[in-house]
């Protein structure tokens, strides 16, 4: 069903809405609905969909794995791996409806587990040591386990998608039963690659998701970068490698979330010439992570638990527009996409290009709440990379 | 010979549809209400007709049209004026990226800010100067590859204090035309071949006779928009890119 041999990325024109409430108050999965549907142009059917946090009220502590398999064999090879490798607390098919337009759909079940460490680890319950695992959990089923996939690895959060209109996507997972208080959601028009299941957006990992219009032209440079970190791109679109990034730069070395915007898109050099102040900053990101740049045009808008940003790329070469009515907070690819669900928003704005919008949940708002304002402490990250994030450089292939 | 149309339930093309068949009836006069993201409208009619949005009209607003005059009681969205001959948009709110691509003719009033790569490819012909107004402020690459015709930028009306009046890359490529701005621009953001120019008495008249009727349309006072001094931008030889393929 799926070809893999295609290991390239693929150019697209997409639609993008993303809702945050500040309070964290829970909104239904209809008004994301309704939004990105506002934006059905954008897409051509060949994928859309939707990243939801909060909505595993109850299992805040668990990472929720949302697995999407080809057939009932890799499900059974993914259980074989999670029982040796986790505390496998709950497990469930996740709910779909037949769609009469959507055609042989994979399998989707999620997992709600813990790590499970070995040998002298198994007291350490530190976060940065858990996410790490996970992430090495993620990286070993996608690459190790044909025709099987993690599409999201989060704690309280859920990413559903498909190919097919956002409508279809939408009815298929029943999106309007789910509320939560951070949505995204995704129109996709592929060009360049098949339109498959595990190449609709959001990207994720962990409680990161991103989606995206445009292309990453860095792709390659950014691929390359990313797996000398142990992150192993399998989704055969381009997209993925921000997910990572963003978990590299942000999570792992405890940049501040504004600075990994700058690493992400950058000013140009002749910007920074005229700079005082932040001139030796700027030339420091962009020496230190230049294989980080983006390269190409995009809208991004990412979320994680505690948090929507919106970012584009320096020259602004696709659209985002934010607006914001008491509370919440809408970024979308079209101003209409964020009228179609706020008529008479307090503030709407065309954020500059390179520079993000970034909207946190007022502090202590929900379980595991994270905050990426400001960067972590010096002297926890170098102990926690030189000695956790011992990966495997390179996994045997499939 | 009105029409006053809600075109909230209706697809964009149903809508579009609609206008055409009513144009060809002989009505002249439009209101739609409940316009959201509706794509292409007044794209390419040529008659000289009145349609007044309410609402956020969709990409590519007025493209390629010849005559009518819109007028927008809400922001537009992307590539409003593509191509567009002749006519003229009126938007109160503020406007999307790429205003006005490669326009040949017609007049955009836009009230507030200005997106990304508003005016670019721009051209002139004999009588045929397209002209965009920008009350408020505008992204980078204004005017780029810009080869005729007039955009003025105010940076009067607008939701961005801390941003300049201009962004980067200013005119990048233009080898025609002129831009006018009310205050001052930083050189290093001029594209290579351009300068700033105080202005002529002829340019005087130029912005009095077009900044008149913006002023007509948005309710605003002349003396005001005159209280600061504008600058002129154009390039500084006939063909700054002559020599750019030929060594």
């Amino acid at each position: 069903m799926w070809n893999r041999t295609l290991i390239s990325k693929e150019i697209s024109g997409c639609g993008i809405s993303g809702i945050i409430h500040k309070k964290g108050k829970l909104i239904s999965g209809e008004v994301i609905i309704k939004s990105i549907c506002c934006q059905e142009e954008r897409g051509n059917g060949l994928g859309a969909g939707f990243a939801a946090y909060g909505i595993y009220p109850g299992m805040e502590n668990f990472y929720t794995l949302h697995v999407m398999a080809e057939n009932s064999y890799a499900l059974e090879l993914v259980e074989e791996l999670l029982a040796h490798q986790t505390f496998l607390n709950y497990q469930e098919p996740i709910p779909t409806r037949k769609v009469k337009t959507i055609k042989n759909p994979p399998l989707f079940k999620r997992y709600f587990v813990r790590p499970k460490f070995e040998g002298e680890l198994t007291e350490i319950c530190d976060e940065l040591a858990e996410d790490n695992y996970i992430v090495k959990l993620v990286m070993e089923i996608n690459t190790k386990i044909e025709g099987a996939y993690v599409i999201s690895s989060g704690k309280n959060m859920g990413v559903f998608k498909g190919v097919g209109f956002p409508d279809e996507i939408a009815e298929f997972f029943r999106i309007e039963e789910y509320k939560a208080f951070i949505w995204t959601g995704h129109n996709r028009f592929p060009t360049n690659t098949p339109g498959w299941w595990g190449g609709a957006h959001p990207f994720t990992i962990l409680d990161w998701s991103i989606v995206h219009n445009g292309e990453i032209s860095s792709y390659g440079t950014n691929k390359r970068y990313l797996e000398l970190f142990g992150y192993k791109c399998t989704l055969l679109t381009d997209t993925e490698v921000v997910a990572y990034i963003l978990d590299l730069l942000i999570r792992r070395h405890g940049l501040p979330l504004k600075v990994a915007c700058l690493a992400l898109a950058p000013p140009f050099w002749m910007e920074i010439d005229e700079m005082s102040e932040e001139r030796e900053l700027l030339t420091a990101i962009r020496i230190i992570y230049g294989s980080a740049m983006l390269n190409g045009p995009f809208a991004i808008l990412f979320a994680y638990n505690g948090g929507l940003v919106g970012l584009n790329d320096r020259v602004k070469l696709r659209p985002l527009v934010a607006a914001e009515k008491g509370d919440l907070v809408y970024m979308a690819s079209e101003e209409a996409a964020i009228r179609a669900i706020c008529p008479d928003p307090d503030k709407v704005w065309a954020p500059k290009a390179g520079e993000p919008v970034i909207v946190e949940l007022e502090p202590n708002t929900i379980p595991n709440q994270r905050s990426y304002l400001k960067g972590r402490p010096r002297e926890e990250d170098e102990n926690e990379l030189r000695v956790k994030c011992a990966y495997t450089p390179l996994f045997a292939s499939k | 010979m009105n029409l006053e149309l809600n075109v909230h339930t209706l697809h964009y093309s149903q809508v579009n549809r609609i206008l055409r068949k009513a144009i060809e009836e002989g009505k002249v006069n439009f209101k739609l209400y409940g316009v959201n993201g509706h794509r292409y409208l007044a794209a390419g009619i040529s008659k000289k007709v009145k349609i007044e949005i309410y609402g956020t009209p969709g990409l590519d607003l007025g493209a390629f049209m010849k005559g009518p005059e819109i007028i927008v009681y809400g922001n537009s969205q992307d590539g409003a004026g593509n191509t567009m001959d002749d006519g003229k948009i009126v938007i109160h709110g503020m406007g999307g990226d790429v205003i006005g691509y490669g326009m040949r003719g017609g007049k955009i009033h836009l009230y507030s800010d200005a997106g990304y790569r508003v005016g670019i490819h721009m051209k002139a012909y004999m009588d045929k100067v397209p002209v965009i107004i920008i009350g408020g402020k505008a992204g980078d690459f204004l005017g780029e590859y810009m080869a005729g015709g007039i955009i003025i930028l105010l940076g009067m009306f607008s939701r961005y204090p801390e941003k300049p009046i201009a962004g980067l890359f200013l005119g990048t490529g233009m080898h025609g035309g002129a831009i006018y701005i009310r205050g001052k621009v930083k050189e290093s953001f001029l594209g290579a071949g351009l300068k700033p120019y105080p202005l002529t008495s002829e340019d005087e008249k130029l912005l009095e006779t077009h900044l008149k009727e913006y002023c007509e349309d948005f309710n605003l006072n002349l003396s005001e928009i005159f209280k600061a001094d504008f600058i002129k931008i154009i390039p500084y030889t006939h063909r700054p890119y002559g020599k750019l393929y030929a060594y």
